[in-house]
């Protein structure tokens, strides 16, 4: 992109709009929290939690801190671990139910009925069963990512054309030419989506697993970022409870677009109108 | 100009509303990038209460032409009129939507959570001109003067698409609008479909003089059912020849065997296979 | 006249239903369905309390749980018969009512103005989806701080998780409607807010009850992470305790319970969208025409 268009982009009126929103967002919460201490009143609610000042100053050494950085590597380690299993659990598994009418109706009621259960609930089963808190949690992070995969994987493959399938057949594909040229590229589009909306969960339950079962690794900063904001709120430290929350938010968000541009990349004719 | 809508046998009203006129209109997409002309210095002439048909290649313009009249984009330069009215034109390049020129889409817009009673009755309810029992009055009457009785209370989604395309052209009618707009309508439907959804549109002509503004590639359909046929040149797209018909109305479908059906296929057809024929070479996506 | 000499197009209401239950009933596929459940049922049997293999040996058991359930003096605590039980069911669905019933009155015309009003879209969707991707289980150290008391806390978060996927769903759906409609509409003279009331509203509304349904699972998962850590009753603290206090069978039993009150909940909001949309229901039912 050069420099015009990039330009052109900031100065637009949608991009200046959005930053007048997140502005006015950080004002009101920097006033809310700050409230307190220059006038005597405390605001309900914001005015007990850090203001966004104090939040970055606070972010400023941690930067620097090997501990913090330790625990975006173990939250992303257990990401890509419970995600990756499910992938290769979950597509294979989600593609054989639809191909195969036998095998759809014998596990998918058993599916449907797991399914509500929240991963969570899971965890003192999964701590119970597993020799490590590492394994727990990642059997865990599966499961949420799993079900999400499958279902997704499910959906997109009972919704291929007919006709895809008919015109292979009539040029003479065998069964297995059939699945690797029609039904896997076709079905690839939900895959993304499922996998980035997996992704999206994943995170979601390796920072509940995370808090819930005390981070696992060593303790202290290592345990994770679910873990170190869960720390700092024991700590006392609400500031780095922000910057947790937000740095979170950061690597979730990354996650995904890699994602989805993976994606883009495995399924280039979506690309057209 | 033809003389034929006069001489109908029903009434003996002289169309006056619903001219249209198109001026050297050229419509470029995307000027700052891949700048794609749609339209290129078209200008045509419709008279109010004719049916003209235009007649082209696929993806060559017609429905940015349509689009343009019905307000949905605007014109890069040029100015469309109705009834000496400027609709678009410098200082206004797009028009803005009315119940004067309505569309009839090409793959059906009646509302599939109203039943097709609701759907028709919608334009005069916005409008709020009439009482609803007024209303409700017009739509079951208009309605079982298309032959749509029995069918008020279904859904679109529960009926045949001819079936919901006449429904729509009701739900326009209501409004008493000076031009109907229709965008290859009748696209998606089998050709037995197809020759019945023609007389009826003529029937419901015969009773509601309007202007038809009325894209398709069917030859057979333009010649069928217009006045006129603008054959547009593939795209940019730009009048290429303009057929007269001359067959008068009311027509049925005998009209469809009789020598000088053919007599006029036979002058237009050439035209349209040629520009065809580019349209083709050139990989163009239907519009 | 008699169901049989119906077609299956032409029957409405219990004939269908009837008529739906028996191809199902004469298909392989109940029987199936119960051989996959049996398989899973056997396994757990087999490996917890029959074979006794490594790591499954302390699992509570298939018998166990199911003895426990049906107990009227459980050993743990917890059973159909003690009040107790039905407290808790009686708890987590309460805070799941109010924060979905909150999340949905503010997400929903959130997500409709949202994708409605292009403006309205560049102010506070950037903000929206800055919030957005910071787990909602990040925000209970933040909810404790804020909120006085057990309950409040745990009804924001789930709230907050049931918030984001409805708005969010709300406005995909705004933005997927045909705009043939909104086109339509206007050429009939249909003003802003009208096309707004009767086009976006309704057109919208299979893709808004497809959010719910998303939306409520994310509140249950949320409830039961929120329960788990900072509860004092409902099924996310019934596991939760089962497991710190080592009554391991209450565990699958608050499991199952869950499993259940979440797809009783799912299908109450699925049935809902049916009600609502009499029209989509029919259309479905007919296939493509």
């Amino acid at each position: 992109m050069n420099i015009k268009k990039l330009k052109d982009k900031i100065l637009s009126r949608a991009f200046l709009r959005g930053v007048i929103a997140i502005s006015i967002f950080l004002i009101i919460w920097e006033v809310g929290a700050r409230f307190e201490s220059w006038y005597g009143y405390r605001v309900p609610w914001i005015g007990l939690i850090p203001p966004p000042t104090g939040v970055f100053a606070s972010w400023g050494p941690l930067l620097s801190d090997a501990g913090y950085w330790q625990s975006w590597q173990m939250s992303f380690m257990r990401v890509m671990g419970g995600f990756i299993a499910a992938m290769i659990l979950g597509i294979p598994f989600g593609l054989f139910m639809a191909v195969n009418r036998t095998f759809h109706d014998t596990a998918f009621p058993t599916f449907e009925i797991l399914r509500p259960i929240p991963p969570l609930a899971w965890v003192p089963a999964s701590i119970i069963f597993w020799p490590t808190a590492e394994l727990s949690i990642a059997f865990v992070t599966f499961l949420g990512a799993f079900y999400t995969i499958v279902i997704n994987v499910l959906g997109g493959a009972k919704s291929i054309n007919k006709q895809y399938l008919q015109a292979a057949q009539s040029m003479g594909a065998s069964q297995w030419d059939i699945f690797r040229r029609v039904v896997f590229p076709a079905t690839l589009p939900s895959i993304v989506v499922g996998s980035a909306v997996g992704m999206g969960i994943t995170w979601e339950v390796v920072v509940a697993a995370e808090m819930i079962s005390g981070g696992g690794g060593s303790g202290g900063n290592g345990g994770g970022l679910g873990f170190f904001i869960w720390n700092s709120y024991l700590g006392g430290s609400y500031e780095q409870i922000v910057v947790g929350m937000i740095s979170i938010g950061i690597a979730g968000y990354f996650s995904s677009e890699m994602l989805r541009n993976l994606g883009g990349h495995l399924t280039p004719w979506l690309k057209t109108r | 100009m033809s003389t034929t809508m006069n001489t109908d046998t029903n009434s003996q009203t002289i169309v006056t509303k619903g001219a249209i006129r198109i001026e050297d209109v050229v419509k470029v997409y995307d000027p700052d990038g891949a700048a794609v002309m749609a339209v290129d210095h078209c200008s045509i002439d419709i008279p109010g209460g004719e049916i003209c048909m235009i007649v082209g290649p696929s993806g060559c313009g017609k429905t940015t032409l349509l689009n343009a009249i019905a307000g949905f984009h605007g014109i890069t330069s040029g100015e469309i009129y109705l009834d000496n009215e400027l609709l678009c034109g410098p200082g206004k390049m797009q028009a803005e939507p009315g119940s004067d020129r309505i569309v009839v889409f090409q793959n059906g817009a009646l509302f599939p959570w109203k039943s097709n009673l609701e759907n028709v009755v919608f334009g005069p309810m916005m409008e709020g001109r009439l009482s609803k029992k007024e209303v409700y009055d017009k739509a079951l009457k208009m309605m079982a003067d298309a032959g749509l009785s029995g069918t008020e209370h279904s859904f679109p989604g529960e009926v045949s698409s001819g079936l919901r395309r006449r429904v729509e052209i009701v739900r326009a009618l209501m409004l008493d609008p000076k031009v109907l707009l229709f965008d290859e309508p009748y696209r998606a439907l089998d050709s037995l479909t197809k020759s019945v959804m023609h007389e009826a549109l003529l029937d419901i002509y015969y009773k509601n003089k309007v202007t038809i503004f009325f894209i398709t590639h069917d030859l057979e359909e333009a010649i069928f059912l217009g006045h006129r046929l603008i054959i547009m040149s593939s795209r940019p797209c730009k009048p290429k020849k303009i057929v007269e018909v001359d067959i008068p109305h009311p027509r049925d479908y005998s009209v469809l065997t009789s020598p000088r059906f053919r007599e006029l296929m036979e002058e237009a057809k050439g035209v349209v296979n040629e520009e065809a024929k580019k349209a083709f070479e050139a990989g163009e996506k239907e519009g | 006249m008699s169901t049989t000499s119906l077609k299956a197009s032409e029957m409405t209401g219990t004939a269908l239903t009837m008529y739906r239950i028996s191809t199902w009933l004469k298909s392989p596929k109940p029987y199936l369905m119960l051989i996959g459940v049996g398989f899973i049922l056997a396994i757990w049997y087999l490996f917890v309390e029959v074979w006794q293999l490594p790591r499954f040996e302390d699992m509570p058991g298939l018998t166990e749980v199911v003895i426990e359930y049906f107990n009227p003096d459980p050993i743990y605590g917890l059973s159909i018969y003690t009040p107790e039980y039905y407290t808790h069911i009686g708890i987590s669905l309460r805070r799941i009512a109010y924060a979905f019933f909150l999340a949905t009155v503010l997400g929903v015309p959130l997500g409709l103005f949202l994708g409605w009003s292009r403006k309205f879209h560049e102010f506070i969707f950037p903000l929206f989806e800055l919030l957005r991707p910071i787990p909602i289980l990040a925000w209970v150290p933040l909810a404790i701080i804020m909120f006085s008391g057990s309950e409040t806390p745990v009804i924001f978060l789930t709230f907050l998780a049931s918030f984001f996927a409805t708005t969010l769903n709300t406005m995909l759906g705004v933005q997927s409607i045909d705009e043939s409609y909104t086109r339509a509409a206007r050429c009939l003279g249909a003003n802003g807010w009208q096309t707004f009331r009767h086009v976006i509203v309704p057109g919208a509304m299979p893709y808004i009850f497809t959010g719910l349904q998303i939306s409520i699972g994310v509140a249950w998962f949320s409830l039961v992470a929120g329960e788990m850590v900072s509860g004092q009753f409902g099924l996310g603290y019934v596991i939760n305790t089962a497991y710190t206090m080592v009554t391991y069978p209450t565990i699958v039993i608050g499991m199952i319970t869950l499993g259940v009150t979440g797809f009783v909940t799912s299908t109450m909001v699925r049935m809902a969208g049916d009600f609502m949309m009499q029209w989509r229901v029919r259309e479905l039912a007919l296939g493509d025409n």
